[in-house]
């Protein structure tokens, strides 16, 4: 209980003092979960949309690949990555590893399939008489794909809100391509799981209760958007 | 310009093996409503889908505005454009009335500002939607949905107007507004209109020409009075009398 007490006094203090050090792993960890899910959503919901409207053969092996991509144990695509981003990986000379781009590779790599299969799934729901209408009244392809997406929005989001879970909340993938280098590559869940192993309870406390407010005032947000859409 | 806006010729189309169109010729001329009759599974929407380019034809040919389009060879999107259905059951977005409305000219990139705004809010008002214009359009009554869905159709003035059963569902008043903006319409600009409905009433409402389709051929195509007072064919007198079979061949 003391160590507990101890965690939320310190989160306090370090958010009043807006101490630089954990303000850099927080706007590193923003930055790195941002850009991931940037590209995710960029890849994912276009993705997504076309998977959702349009059959092709072995439609089903690609979804059920999608799923699965869905369940992936981090640590695995954290290796994957560190595989192709090492000295004798096939992307060894770009000289990413143990850099924040490897971080934001091997999330991006974790939630793409989530954001696909969420958008998929919010696009399947859509009402085939909608997209009958739509090219009645003379939506072109690329209009026609654009109003589903817009008619899916709430799935789309849903889907954001899931990617932003699965790598705000990462860790194997991250330490593994990116060594929890101070300044450069340590993030709030890697911070975490030193200050733990350092037997700082209090401090790792204070960056898990720092977490948790960054993930609920975004789920906040999303639920915001969501009200707003249900009315 | 040629009187008729289509013209139709040998057109089949078939699903899994099994036929259901196969229409030997058939025109729809400008200016006129036409109503197609028949029993359910007669092939009546079916026909409109390929009428809208919405499918191809498995045979035959449909001339629009002179020009042949098969299975192989469909028009582009501006011809398509020209021609726009509304279904039995409107599927409108997740958005306002006014933006469900004004769908088809922000797709076309039409400018909706001046003479043209006054326009869409005269047809919406004229609809009896003018309250409801920045309601949500999903949560508005069947009637209602289906009104938006008209708008929607006629704010575009389209060459062709296709309407499969729009009012089958509909209570009375909401039928009686419908069909009003639809004979307004035609008033209006001389547009050529053919919908789809088993409502034999509702085709001696409102059509000039009434046809009867059944399994998936025209039977017989008559100028309103004749079609209802004196039609030509067995199968005709049989479905005004309510008697005609699905099962019997044409």
């Amino acid at each position: 209980m003391d160590t507990l007490i101890e965690g939320f006094s310190e989160a306090l203090l370090l958010l009043i003092r807006l101490d630089p050090q954990v303000l850099e792993i927080i706007l590193l960890s923003l930055r790195v979960t941002g850009s991931a899910l940037f590209l995710s959503v960029i890849i994912g919901v276009p993705l997504g949309t076309v998977m959702g409207m349009v059959e092709f053969p072995g439609k089903k092996i690609v979804t059920a690949l999608l799923y699965t991509g869905m369940g992936f144990p981090p640590v695995v695509i954290g290796l994957f990555v560190f595989i192709m981003f090492s000295a004798s990986g096939p992307f060894g000379q770009l000289g990413w590893l143990f850099t924040a781009r490897a971080i934001v590779v091997a999330q991006t790599i974790l939630s793409l399939p989530l954001v696909t299969s969420f958008v998929m799934t919010s696009v399947m729901s859509i009402d085939d008489n909608l997209i009958k209408q739509m090219k009645s009244l003379g939506a072109s392809r690329k209009q026609l794909y654009w109003t589903v997406i817009k008619e899916a929005r709430l799935g789309a989001v849903v889907a954001i809100a899931a990617g932003f879970g699965a790598v705000i909340s990462e860790v194997g993938a991250v330490m593994l391509v990116g060594g929890n280098i101070e300044g450069k590559t340590r993030v709030l869940t890697t911070a975490i799981m030193l200050e733990t192993r350092q037997g700082n309870f209090g401090l790792a406390l204070a960056l898990g209760i720092i977490l948790l407010i960054i993930a609920f005032i975004t789920n906040m947000f999303i639920m915001k958007f969501q009200h707003r859409e249900i009315k | 310009m040629e009187s008729s806006v289509y013209s139709v010729k040998n057109l089949s189309k078939t699903y899994d093996g099994k036929e259901v169109l196969n229409l030997d010729e058939f025109e729809l001329h400008r200016g006129e409503i036409f109503g197609l009759v028949g029993p359910s599974g007669a092939g009546k929407s079916t026909f409109l889908r390929l009428l809208n380019f919405l499918e191809k034809p498995t045979g035959g040919i449909i001339r629009f505005n002179g020009r042949k389009y098969d299975r192989e060879e469909q028009p582009d999107l501006e011809t398509r454009r020209r021609v726009t259905t509304v279904f039995q059951k409107p599927a409108l977005m997740k958005s306002s009335v006014w933006k469900n409305v004004t769908y088809p000219l922000r797709i076309r990139d039409i400018e909706i500002d001046g003479e043209l705004e006054n326009k869409v809010d005269k047809l919406i008002s004229d609809i009896g939607l003018g309250d409801l214009k920045y309601k949500r359009a999903d949560k508005l009554s069947g009637g209602e949905a289906q009104r938006v869905a008209v708008a929607r159709a006629l704010v575009f003035e389209p060459e062709v107007l296709l309407l499969d059963e729009p009012t089958s569902n509909l209570d009375p008043t909401n039928i009686s507004i419908i069909e009003e903006k639809i004979e307004r319409y035609r008033e209006k600009t001389h547009k050529a209109i053919l919908f789809v409905t088993h409502n034999i009433f509702q085709a001696r409402r409102l059509a000039d020409r009434v046809g009867l389709l059944h399994k998936g051929c025209l039977i017989e195509v008559k100028d309103r009075e004749t079609f209802f007072s004196s039609p030509e064919n067995e199968l005709t007198e049989r479905f005004l009398e309510g008697d005609l079979l699905h099962e019997e061949t044409c």
